[in-house]
């Protein structure tokens, strides 16, 4: 069918992630763009888009969960905490006070995320009876045990008010988290983390995207959407609830682990419902079930404070010194607060939603239809 | 062709004092129709959630093929072959038609998470192998321009047929049909009425179906069988169920027994008693 792209003749190529060759192009443009901004991009941004990059791996987890197999849950804090510490035991450095097994990131990495995926899964068979509001209350509960058991534990958290180095990124002696040179040009640990970070997300989300295109996506959205008709089909609810937590918590874990080696500490009072919420948040704005929609989401809420703090020096009304109305971090909640309700609202699909409009719109430009 | 496939034993079925099925017994035979009829609230969908494990019968036995289905969970039992189609429509409305069918086949699909995820060899192949039969049950059931449609947005009665193309999709040894035709017109009617009798008769599906549409049920079952307030009351051909003087009792009431008993007077065809 040569000339005609847009015609499939085998269902592989009807079902592949991206059809046509247009699409591969434009994945294949940004990517290159995305890689390559690192070069010239300073190094508080690419901290802060490295943050964004590893806030996704985390949304998408929660999706999985709540977007696509529809089950609420406010405890994704408690298994970012988990693959933080997980992460740190495997792949942080012992102290005479804290374990530390010293891994390479290639293996102190799965392991934060199976530790929390069999921690998700395990607690799994007990949420599965829950529903819409007693499984929040469920999994915000697991929240305030999580944070319990962080201060408390602290020959692998280091206690409160004290906290501990996060897992080091390093492979076979090459240290991620130094500035250093690869065939004679320098890298600095800001572009380092960048990369490594974005690499980690093209793998994750690409696997999500796989798994949601899947038989199992389809369970999870047929669980989601009539539970008893599922269950007719021959779907055991059971098994596909404790999948779909194992493999958020997996994310989740993955996420967690990663977090903290941006800035480099971990501190036991970070995983509250704060976090779980912001994550919710997330999810909501960029769009609940889709994969696209969660990277939107992680990266908008991500950079938004620093938007709203450039936004600081123009608006009138903005704190300058303490003479403003508001300071930046008021507003930075208010605004936080009213892209909830809004998107909720207005624009249920999230970003995602709105992306796909603006994307249709031009494919039939010049035509409304 | 009259080797007993399903046996339903004695089924006693009740909520907090309302008795929905009340000692119901029946066979159904291999690649036979067999319709249930009865007025509104006679225990009918009660039955269909007995056999799919949705409802636990307090008594009775039931048997399919020599298992026994009591007690089993609804995608134990579904896996034994039981597939069904609902009486209000339960597709996946987020979802588009080719998904929803694909839904059908999940239960005889087995990669597992980590070979999704890969979407590589096996999973990929496994697919495609899958969507071949969804292919041609689409086909079968002329919804090919709904493929990648949304059901949610699709019209009723196509909604039915993708529903009805899910449970097919299955590859189901009973199915159970609740109301197929409820709220269509009489094209869709008679589209559906195809497609009932090509599933019994090229791919030899054994069906149960629960129908208030008399001209339907007396056209293409092969045997009724008539309840009413949870009680079995007659069981026959359609001839010998349109000429039954309880059957018409139960359904016109005490005041026209003697009209009844006339042999013109039953279920002419179209008629919805
Ligand atoms: N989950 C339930 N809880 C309580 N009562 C129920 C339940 N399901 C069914 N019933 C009762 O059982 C009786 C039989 O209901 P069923 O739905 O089986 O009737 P039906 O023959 O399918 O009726 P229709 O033709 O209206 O669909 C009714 O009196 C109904 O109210
Ligand atoms: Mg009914």
């Amino acid at each position: 069918m040569r000339g005609r792209p847009a015609l499939f003749t085998r269902y592989e190529a009807d079902s592949a992630m991206l059809p046509t060759i247009t699409q591969r192009v434009w994945l294949a443009i940004g990517l290159v763009a995305v890689i390559g901004a690192a070069v010239w991009l300073p190094r508080d941004w690419l901290i802060l888009i490295a943050t964004a990059f590893i806030a996704a791996i985390g949304v998408i987890g929660l999706n999985l969960v709540t977007g696509y197999a529809g089950q609420v849950s406010l405890g994704h804090a408690f298994f970012l905490g988990v693959g933080a510490y997980a992460g740190a035991a495997f792949g942080g450095e012992a102290t005479e006070k804290l374990v530390g097994m010293g891994l390479d990131v290639i293996f102190w990495l799965p392991l934060a995320g199976l530790t929390a995926g069999f921690i998700g899964a395990a607690i799994a068979p007990i949420a599965v009876r829950l529903r819409g509001l007693y499984l929040a209350f469920l999994t915000l509960g697991l929240v305030f045990l999580g944070e319990h058991i962080f201060r408390e534990w602290e020959s692998v958290t280091g206690g409160p008010g004290i906290g501990r180095k996060p897992g080091v990124l390093r492979l076979a002696g090459w240290r991620f988290d130094l500035d250093g040179q690869i065939a004679g040009y320098s890298v600095t640990r800001e572009q380092q983390i960048y990369w490594l970070t974005l690499l980690v997300l093209i793998i994750m989300a690409f696997a999500a995207k796989n798994i949601v295109r899947s038989r199992i996506g389809r369970a999870f959205a047929a669980v989601r959407d009539r539970d008893i008709a599922a269950e007719v089909m021959g779907i055991d609810l059971t098994r596909y609830k404790v999948l779909a937590f194992g493999v958020s918590s997996f994310y989740a874990g993955v996420a967690g682990g990663l977090l903290f080696t941006v800035t480099g500490f971990v501190n036991t009072n970070s995983f509250n419902l704060l976090l779980s919420f912001t994550y919710i948040a997330m999810v909501v704005i960029g769009g609940a079930a889709s994969i696209t929609g969660s990277i939107m989401g992680a990266a908008f809420l991500t950079l938004l404070p620093r938007i709203i703090d450039g936004a600081g020096g123009v608006l009138p009304f903005l704190e300058v010194g303490s003479t403003g109305l508001l300071s930046t971090s008021q507003l930075e909640r208010i605004v936080f607060g009213a892209l909830i309700i809004g998107f909720l609202i207005f624009e249920p699909l999230g970003l995602n939603g709105i992306w796909m409009r603006l994307r249709n719109y031009w494919k039939a430009w010049p035509f409304s239809y | 062709m009259s080797e007993r496939l399903l046996v339903f034993d004695e089924v006693r079925l009740s909520f907090a004092g309302v008795v929905a099925v009340d000692g119901v017994s029946f066979d159904v035979n291999a690649g036979e129709l067999f319709a249930i009829i009865g007025p509104n609230g006679a225990g009918k969908t009660s039955i269909f959630n007995c056999l799919n494990g949705v409802y636990l019968p307090q008594e009775g036995r039931i048997n399919l093929d020599g298992t026994d289905l009591l007690g089993l969970r609804p995608d134990k039992i579904a896996e034994l072959g039981v597939a069904r189609m609902f009486q209000n429509i339960e597709l996946f409305s987020n979802l588009t038609t080719l998904d929803n069918i694909l839904l059908g086949r999940n239960l005889h699909m087995k990669s597992g998470i980590l070979s999704s995820a890969l979407y590589f060899g096996k999973a990929k192949r496994e697919e495609t192998a899958h969507r071949r039969r969804a292919e041609e049950i689409i086909d079968f059931l002329e919804i090919a321009q709904y493929r990648k449609s949304l059901v949610g947005m699709l019209p009723y009665g196509v909604q039915k047929r993708v529903e009805l193309g899910r449970a097919l999709a299955m590859d189901p040894r009973i199915l159970l049909l609740d109301e197929p035709v409820a709220g269509m017109n009489l094209e869709e009617t008679e589209d559906m009425a195809r497609f009932i009798l090509d599933i019994q008769e090229e791919l030899q599906v054994t069906m149960i179906l629960v129908e208030h549409d008399m001209g339907l049920v007396m056209d293409i079952a092969d045997r009724i069988m008539v309840i009413d307030f949870g009680r079995k009351i007659a069981e026959g051909t359609p001839d010998q169920i349109q000429k039954n003087p309880d059957v018409i009792r139960a359904y016109l009431g005490e005041e026209f027994e003697t009209e009844g008993l006339d042999d013109e007077a039953p279920a002419s065809e179209g008629s919805r008693l």
